[in-house]
């Protein structure tokens, strides 16, 4: 009996994350097949039926400039996506963690109602706020020309990838940051004032070190997507905002070449980890054990 | 000068006042408990001290000057909270130091005043400790240990010792009889427990409903209690309606409702006709098998109706007159102990004249 109220969580996690993954780590390693897709492990030639597995993916990937430039780029777009979600939400969280009971709720709602619409929809919209025709692009264009600068397109450029990112992710920075904050103590920062602790001492040595936990949260719930990501740079980023998502969804979809696919993903998997890792290890090593 | 004082201080939530119009004065030196019931104002009082709360009307003073523009970072006060507040992400050592800190003091002369401190409170050993891993006398101390360690003009505590068990609560409780002298900082207590305010404090504000009704040291507000609130709230007090028949100074004679004529003991001056109450402590009783007689003392026949016993002491409730009952409290300090008398038995009452006490209504 305790065995099997056991068993959904595992067989849960067994069968959409791991399984998945293992085939995804078996795939890239096989050749493309004639029509796309796979090639089969087994092959049957001259001296009998073998297996017949590859390491050229990796080798592809490693020895091709543009495919690490795409991975670094992508590095960078989800690290800037992360810090500025971070800055944007973090400010928010904290009004909402410290408003009362019936304006909290209401806030809240409010960072969840873009949710309500589809989310290709919300680019699409994004695309025309930030296209040459819309008063945004005007303006600037308008006194970049005042002070005699050649206009620029904010569309199709990675600010707009940028812009895009920010803007879908804000919401799962926001969610686990609010959670967290309010849990604090209100005794805690009552403590630290009546100790002689000024506004910025009290948000620096109490309420951000014990906000880390959040901040990790929402962190790795911005950061993995956003390393992933390819609707929004296919859509606001032109060919100048490509990232490594789109390289991944184009051997899937249109060079259908699966194993290559597969073993960038992979990469992306793998860097995703050692990213996150990194940061948790950090973040708790500065904090310590008490949190 | 009085350290601190509080000059008509008013404070409102929405309609209620949880503090109105209190006054009164802390000396240099002192263990001062403002002492009340639960939702009388003494943490509302106590915050506005601190300076977290603002107060609607009055003034605070520290030696005379106004702390109305001082906020509490500023105020050289430290508060003891009743869930402690450690900081739970540094270890017990990094929350001593946190004032310390705060006050930039040189981090090498750091180290050597936190050891003191944690043996002021007797953890020595535990500066690496984080506070998730301490029991709550330890994070009681380690709370003490960060208030004290910049040596604070006043150290406010918010029942400190609210959370403890009994054994814990009355050990910690000679233990900050002896930190209070130790360091000699002037302490103001909140609790609204009056027997850890009697033993502990220097004075005592008796507190009711937002208002303060007494101030005194424990044996004034437990021997003369200002009015009926403070003698039924310290202690146990028999209240008898009473009204004065005649005056000798501070001896009053009264007429007490179904016991007839008493002699008492009057604090504050009075007149004939005046209404209040007689308070009698039941220990000032004393219960014999036979009559005694004495001059001024109050003689009457009564009848046992109920006793508790309780340990050290047997409570006995007992029927004089027209239906009175005043309880008695007899200690059990024979050899065999308890049950002297039993429900039924008639049993002579008598009190001094000066065990009584008038207090007047209004
Ligand atoms: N922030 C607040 N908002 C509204 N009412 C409050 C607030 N703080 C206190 N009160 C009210 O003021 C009154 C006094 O509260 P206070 O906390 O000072 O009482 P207390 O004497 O400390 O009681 P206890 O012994 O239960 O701690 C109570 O009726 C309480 O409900
Ligand atoms: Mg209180």
């Amino acid at each position: 009996m305790r065995r099997l109220l056991v068993w959904p969580p595992q067989a849960y996690l067994i069968a959409f994350f791991l399984v998945p993954t293992l085939i995804m780590v078996a795939s890239s390693f096989a050749w493309p097949g004639e029509e796309g897709g796979l090639s089969s492990f087994w092959v049957r030639d001259a001296q009998g039926i073998h297996f017949d597995l590859t390491f050229d993916n990796y080798r592809d990937i490693f020895t091709s400039r543009l495919f690490l430039v795409l991975f670094a780029r992508s590095l960078g777009y989800a690290g800037l996506t992360t810090a500025s979600c971070l800055l944007a939400a973090y400010p928010l969280a904290l009004v909402i963690a410290r408003s009362a009971g019936k304006y909290r709720n209401l806030l809240l709602l409010m960072v969840i109602v873009p949710f309500w619409t589809n989310f290709l929809i919300r680019i699409y919209a994004l695309m025309i706020i930030l296209g040459p025709q819309a008063a945004l692009a005007r303006i600037l264009n308008a006194l970049l020309d005042w002070v005699g600068l050649t206009p620029v397109s904010l569309l199709f450029s990675p600010f707009a990838v940028l812009v895009g990112m920010v803007y879908i992710y804000l919401p799962f920075m926001v969610l686990p940051l609010y959670a967290n904050l309010e849990k604090h103590d209100p005794d805690l920062l009552d403590a630290a004032r009546d100790l002689g602790a000024g506004s910025w001492q009290r948000f620096w040595r109490i309420t951000f070190p014990l906000s880390l936990p959040g901040v990790m949260a929402g962190s790795a719930l911005v950061f993995i997507p956003a390393l992933g990501a390819f609707a929004v740079p296919d859509i606001l980023g032109g060919t100048r905002g490509i990232m490594i998502g789109n390289v991944i969804k184009m051997q899937f979809l249109e060079a259908r070449d699966w194993p290559f696919g597969s073993a960038l993903s992979i990469m992306l998997t793998l860097l995703a980890l050692v990213v996150t890792g990194l940061a948790a290890w950090l973040a708790r090593r500065k904090v310590g054990a008490g949190v | 000068m009085a350290l601190l004082e509080i000059r008509h201080v008013t404070k409102r939530f929405g309609g209620l006042a949880a503090v109105s119009d209190a006054s009164l004065e802390i000396q240099p030196g002192e263990f001062f408990t403002l002492l009340g019931p639960s939702g009388c104002g003494k943490t509302t009082l106590l915050r506005m001290i601190a300076g977290f709360d603002v107060p609607d009307a009055g003034q605070i003073l520290l030696d005379g000057v106004d702390l109305a523009a001082t906020p509490p970072e500023r105020r050289p006060f430290h508060t003891v909270f009743q869930s402690y507040a450690l900081f739970p992400h540094m270890t017990v050592a990094d929350n001593i130091a946190f004032p310390l800190r705060m006050a930039k003091v040189d981090e090498r002369k750091l180290a050597a005043r936190v050891a003191a401190a944690l043996g002021e409170v007797r953890l020595q050993d535990m500066g690496t400790r984080y506070p998730n891993a301490l029991s709550g006398g330890q994070k009681q101390r380690v709370a003490l240990a960060r208030a004290l360690i910049d040596r604070p003009r006043l150290l406010l505590l918010d029942e400190p010792l609210a959370a403890l068990d009994l054994k814990l609560r009355e050990q910690m409780q000679s233990e900050l009889i002896s930190l209070q002298k130790d360091v000699g900082i002037t302490f103001v207590y909140v609790t609204h427990d009056q027997g850890e305010a009697l033993a502990l404090s220097h004075r005592i504000a008796v507190m009711n409903e937002g208002r303060v009704s007494q101030i005194g040291t424990p044996d004034e507000v437990y021997e003369f209690p200002a009015n009926r609130f403070v003698a039924d709230f310290i202690g146990t007090c028999n209240l008898l309606d009473a009204r004065v028949m005649a005056l000798d100074g501070e001896r009053v004679t009264l007429n007490v409702a179904g016991l007839g004529t008493v002699r008492a003991w009057s604090s504050r001056p009075c007149q004939q006709g005046d209404r209040g109450v007689l308070a009698l402590r039941p220990e000032k009783i004393q219960l014999d098998r036979a009559p005694s007689s004495g001059g001024e003392a109050s003689h009457f026949l009564g009848t046992i109706r109920g006793q508790m016993y309780l340990g050290d002491v047997t409570v006995y409730k007992v029927e004089i007159g027209n239906a009175v009952l005043v309880e008695a409290l007899l200690p059990n300090s024979t050899a065999r102990g308890a049950r002297l008398f039993a429900p039924g038995d008639q049993i002579y009452l008598s009190w001094g004249y000066d065990a009584g006490r008038f207090i007047h209504d209004g």
